[in-house]
């Protein structure tokens, strides 16, 4: 320690070059921190690989056209078409994921933080949340099936006689909603429980009633985290493959069932982006990489904003803080 | 005509007693759901168990064919074949689990201490958004850059002619592999136990760490010996949820990892590595149409319970380490 350091008054915050440099240590201990520097180095070249080579792809195979014709099938990349059905695909998917999970999630964080009795079920609730989290994706897709194809259900999807065929885009939503429901849940009641108990007391001092509480002030404080909680939700739900594949049904265009015109959409099966990358990969059925590369650019696309969405979001949250 | 008294005695219709009633009966509903795909699943699965016995998780024939044979006994609705003994997808799913797990955790623990102590500011600036990225791009990009850059990569530039002549007359080497699906897994599972690990080194308090480098130990010392050691639960945590999303990647996976159900054996030397296998997730993804099949469905029901069972477990019991780490926010 220079003397310097022990005259210093005691008051003062440690300068930025206090702690001290690598150059002390010992080899061992330069060595672990090369690694370290190594591996972070790693992991954002890792990121920056994926990115630029989407990028690059992207721009060479994507043409404007593509987004707006519908897959066909065909041999050439001149004859399948582009993806414009699976991008609609996506949006219901998402919405619909997300008017499911949304309300319920919200719920379900609400009852948790502001209620919460029996004590045993808010347990039982939190460790199932847990394990939802958990859950692989391609169990849901199966478990969705068993439950849709069940004949009570029959009126979610197409059907012929008895027979139940159980993929649709209203199970595909469903099962969807379960996989953004964690994400919901949790950040919900982490805003929930940012916000101080007095916040709470005040309201009930001037006769309102707990739940009256929760709708006018509880959830608008913490609708932040809520959205936050949605993209992430909506991001999952997005970029989920196994579910899509096996209860959407296989086929790339969308295929209404029935004449109605939204409820045949949402009764009938179709496409997403991701299970279009699915089939056009080498391993899958229509085999067209570069249709493959132009999809995979845009959902990466759709992916990264959604990202940046959160980062706003969480720059805003951290600017409102409660007084003390 | 209206009773006055009505406005004051009847509760209004979403008094506070029946909005904590009906909140807590969604509650209990999304519970009775998730409980009910459980017994759903398993109790779909059982016929499978049942007819094989403990042998359903042993060796023995060739799983591919044992499928085959299930399906077409299905098909021609006769007597239903139900031998499925699923050794080699479930050696496989050990193999690039447990390796994209041991190499996502020595990976990760270093970027989570050098994100939390040792980066400089602009590093973490930039170490925060592509952790997350890394994290939010979905399976089946990773899958998709595995398939047409990775495996060709492997199949011809890694794997030399004399590796692939040596194993021809048991498999063909192109470079679908265990180490393609290792590889990519690690860098999927990897976001998720660094958050989880800085999370937890971040928590543990200042002065524990100021202790000890009152002491005269450096910082690099103090933060493994105090700082790695206090956020032991987190990095069981961490690493048993990644464990968890790990086990149920199947999109990826169904695309790198060749689709065989065949057993790689390390005793053979280096080359297991090369040699393509099928974990238990993209079995199913990959028979999905044999569900028409009575008992090749009640197998893929009883892969999927085999799943969510583990799958269950280890987010349990990653909850559970995680929680003594909350008595630091108090400390």
């Amino acid at each position: 320690m220079s003397g310097e350091a022990l005259t210093r008054p005691a008051v003062l915050p440690p300068r930025k070059g206090a702690t001290e440099a690598s150059s002390t240590w010992s080899r061992m201990d330069r060595l672990g921190l090369a690694i370290c520097w190594l591996l972070g180095v790693l992991f954002c070249a890792i990121a920056a690989a994926i990115v630029i080579f989407m990028m690059v792809q992207g721009i060479k195979y994507l043409r404007p056209s593509l987004l707006v014709t519908s897959p066909t099938a065909g041999f050439s990349e001149s004859q399948t078409g582009g993806f414009l059905d699976p991008l609609i695909g996506t949006v219901v998917v998402a919405l619909l994921g997300l008017a499911i999970a949304l309300p319920l999630g919200v719920t379900i964080a609400v009852w948790l933080t502001e209620y919460g009795r029996p004590f045993s079920l808010a347990r039982a609730t939190e460790s199932t949340i847990e394990m939802l989290a958990g859950v692989p994706d391609i169990v849901l897709a199966l478990f969705g099936l068993l439950i849709f194809s069940s004949p009570i259900l029959g009126f979610l999807s197409r059907s012929s006689g008895h027979v139940v065929f159980g993929r649709s885009f209203f199970a595909a939503g469903a099962m969807l909603s379960l996989v953004a429901l964690p994400l919901i849940v949790g950040s919900t009641r982490e805003g929930l429980q940012a916000i101080p108990a007095h916040i709470r007391e005040a309201s009930l001092a001037v006769g309102k009633t707990r739940f009256a509480t929760i709708r006018r002030i509880l959830l608008p404080t913490a609708r932040p985290s809520v959205i936050t909680g949605s993209m992430l939700g909506l991001g999952r739900i997005i970029g989920d493959t196994a579910i899509i594949v096996v209860l959407l049904g296989a086929t790339l265009t969308t295929n209404p069932a029935g004449g109605t015109p939204v409820l045949g959409v949402l009764k009938g099966t179709g496409s997403t982006l991701t299970s279009f990358i699915y089939a056009n990969s080498p391993t899958g059925e229509a085999n067209q990489p570069t249709k493959a590369y132009a999809a995979a650019f845009v959902l990466l696309l759709v992916v990264l904003a959604l990202n940046l969405c959160v980062d706003l979001i969480g720059r805003r949250r951290k600017a409102v803080t409660w007084s003390s | 005509m209206h009773d006055p008294l009505l406005f004051e005695q009847r509760p209004h219709w979403w008094s506070d007693r029946r909005a904590e009633l009906s909140l807590g009966a969604v509650v209990a509903a999304t519970l009775a759901g998730v409980v009910a795909m459980l017994v759903f699943v398993v109790v779909q699965g059982w016929p499978s168990f049942a007819h094989n016995g403990l042998a359903w998780f042993g060796s023995g024939g060739s799983v591919d064919q044992q499928i085959k044979a299930m399906f077409l006994s299905g098909e021609t609705g006769g007597h239903y074949v139900y031998t499925f003994h699923a050794w080699a997808l479930i050696w496989s799913t050990i193999l690039i689990v447990g390796g994209a797990a041991a190499l996502s955790f020595v990976s990760s623990l270093f970027v989570a201490v050098f994100v939390v102590e040792f980066a400089p500011d602009w590093m973490k600036q930039i170490l925060h958004p592509v952790v997350r990225l890394l994290a939010s791009v979905p399976s089946v990009i990773y899958g998709l850059l595995g398939v047409l850059v990775l495996v060709p990569f492997i199949g011809n530039h890694v794997i030399n002619q004399a590796d692939k002549a040596s194993v021809s007359h048991i498999i063909s080497l192109s470079g679908y592999s265990l180490i393609a699906g290792v590889l990519i897994l690690t860098v999927m599972i990897a976001p998720l136990m660094i958050s989880i690990f800085a999370d937890g080194l971040r928590s543990v308090p200042r002065h524990w760490l100021e202790a000890s480098q009152a002491l005269g130990i450096n910082r690099w010392r103090t933060f493994w010996k105090v700082g790695v050691r206090a956020a032991r639960p987190a990095i069981v945590a961490g690493t048993v949820l990644a464990m968890a999303r790990a086990l149920g990647e199947a999109v990826m996976l169904a695309m790198v990892s060749g689709s065989v159900g065949f057993a790689p054996n390390p005793f053979d030397g280096l080359i297991f590595l090369y040699e393509p296998s099928r974990p238990l997730a993209p079995t199913i993804i990959q028979n999905i149409e044999g569900l028409s099949s009575p008992p090749l469905k009640h197998t893929l029901f009883a892969i999927a319970s085999v799943l969510l069972v583990s799958a269950m477990l280890l987010s349990l019991a990653g909850w559970a380490a995680k929680q003594p780490l909350k008595r630091y926010a108090a400390a």
